[in-house]
């Protein structure tokens, strides 16, 4: 049965065990944005020895390059790109205390295994649904690598953002367990 | 000599504009439709959850002209330019890349475009979501007719060609669309439309697959083999069970459109380009 939470970043090891793949999560607080483009550098920062642009223990990463705002919103339509871009860089980062991913798509067997020697989880988010999910982000201020253009560093400030775990640190994968339910030989 | 018609540039530019700053937040009524009939006849009660909330982010995209997806795409056009028209005051392809341009900005949808290896977006050389992609053909009349549709990038990334010995005839053609929507599984944000291009050379059942994709969801295929084997790839692509954003169900694909063309006597050229369910594209003919 899937369970709902409500859920204020950075998370815990604690709160990361109490998630199962197919639960629904509210996440509240801050979440950072980086995408391909930002992934290389934050990676390359850490095999330099430099500090990241934000504190990477109990962060969630947001995979999203919005829209540009309208005047008075904070930001414009942002929803979650496709993850296994990010795939060749998100165990270094979980290794180092990243907590949750959020993007949509599949995950390679690294990252699956890095989410369950590290304890993290990775969250989808509803791929087009980026007018609805972009209105849970109040505050949008970038950080880091502003000639990026939308895939530069963000912090967010979001409210019941809306995802599902999909992998979680157990090794149990939504995607697969979904498509088996209904998969017509 | 017939007289020729002639269109103002910044005609073509202001239609273009518009049709790009309207398609960002409008959901097509066909691709609509096609949602509404998958919500209700999800089994699963996961995906029929995330297809009411992209039946609600239709809702709010277009009520508060906001995009749907924050992945506009990239701009392409097939424009068909009757042979007495012209176009004065400039180019017609520098007018379609012109309202691109003003569309992308004016209407506050992210500039997509980048150089293929060092990634620097092109929004401050070549220009803003520059250069679109534009299919050009010369028809009968006066008029130039538009289709356009935003492309993003998620569900191209999935898509393939490959050219088949003829042998492979259309039970390799299905095997190979059902293993380009297996492998893609949740990545290319399902409920997909599948453009198959079957075929022509290589380019051109490329280019038959990303057009197929313009047809109306819903309309059926004037070739009655082709809508049957439309209808068989459809049914075969609904067993994977991918469902909506990949969460399991029955309702992974929308629609599928063949676009068939004569081909060489050795060759069985079959493209797939695959579309999102958020089937951004209309028609205007100026």
């Amino acid at each position: 049965m899937s369970e709902t939470y409500h859920l204020t970043t950075p998370l815990s090891d604690e709160t990361i065990l109490k998630l199962k793949c197919g639960d629904i999560v509210y996440l509240n607080g801050t979440v950072y944005t980086a995408r391909d483009a930002a992934h290389k550098r934050l990676v390359d920062l850490l095999d330099a020895g430099e500090e990241l642009p934000f504190d990477i223990k109990g962060a969630v990463i947001y995979f999203v390059g919005p829209t540009p705002p309208k005047p008075g919103d904070p930001i414009g339509s942002a929803g979650p790109t496709t993850s296994y871009r990010m795939d060749s860089y998100s165990p270094r980062l979980i290794a180092e205390g990243l907590k949750g991913m959020i993007g949509k798509g599949k995950r390679n067997k690294d990252v699956t295994d890095a989410c369950q020697e590290y304890k993290a989880v990775y969250f989808g988010a509803t791929g087009g649904a980026g007018a609805l999910l972009g209105k849970q982000i109040k505050s949008a201020e970038i950080i880091a690598y502003p000639e990026l253009g939308p895939e530069a560093v963000r912090k967010l400030e979001v409210v019941d953002f809306p995802v599902t775990v999909v992998n979680d640190a157990y090794g149990d994968d939504l995607y697969k367990i979904g498509r088996a339910q209904y998969e017509v030989k | 000599m017939s007289v020729m018609r002639e269109i103002a540039y910044e005609d073509i530019v202001k239609n273009v504009r518009d049709i790009i700053v309207y398609s960002a937040s409008n959901l097509p009524e066909d691709a609509l439709n096609a949602m509404k009939e998958a919500y209700e006849n999800e089994k699963s009660p996961v995906s029929k959850k995330v297809l009411k909330q992209l039946l609600d982010n239709a809702d709010i995209a277009s009520s508060e002209a906001r995009p749907l997806c924050q992945d506009t795409g990239l701009a392409v056009f097939f424009v068909k330019v009757g042979a007495d028209v012209r176009v004065v005051g400039g180019l017609l392809k520098d007018a379609i890349n012109e309202g691109t341009e003003k569309g992308y900005i004016e209407g506050y949808l992210r500039a997509s475009t980048c150089h293929p290896f060092t990634r620097a977006n092109n929004k401050d050389t070549v220009g803003y979501n520059l250069p679109a992609i534009i299919h050009f053909d010369i028809v009968e009349g006066d008029k130039i007719d538009i289709e356009y549709a935003a492309k993003g990038g998620g569900s191209e990334n999935v898509s393939r060609a490959r050219v088949f010995p003829p042998a492979a005839g259309k039970q390799g053609v299905i095997d190979y669309v059902r293993e380009c929507i297996s492998d893609a599984g949740p990545n290319p944000c399902p409920p997909l439309t599948v453009g198959v291009g079957i075929g022509g050379t290589f380019e051109k059942a490329a280019i038959s697959s990303k057009h197929a994709l313009f047809r109306n969801i819903g309309s059926v295929n004037e070739d009655p083999e082709m809508a049957e084997l439309e209808d068989t790839i459809k049914l075969e692509l609904n067993k994977l069970g991918i469902g909506t954003m990949g969460m399991g169900g029955t309702e992974t694909v929308l629609a599928v459109h063949i676009e068939a063309n004569p081909c060489h006597i050795a060759s069985l050229p079959v493209s797939v380009n695959v579309q999102c369910h958020s089937s951004r594209h209309t028609h205007i003919t100026i």
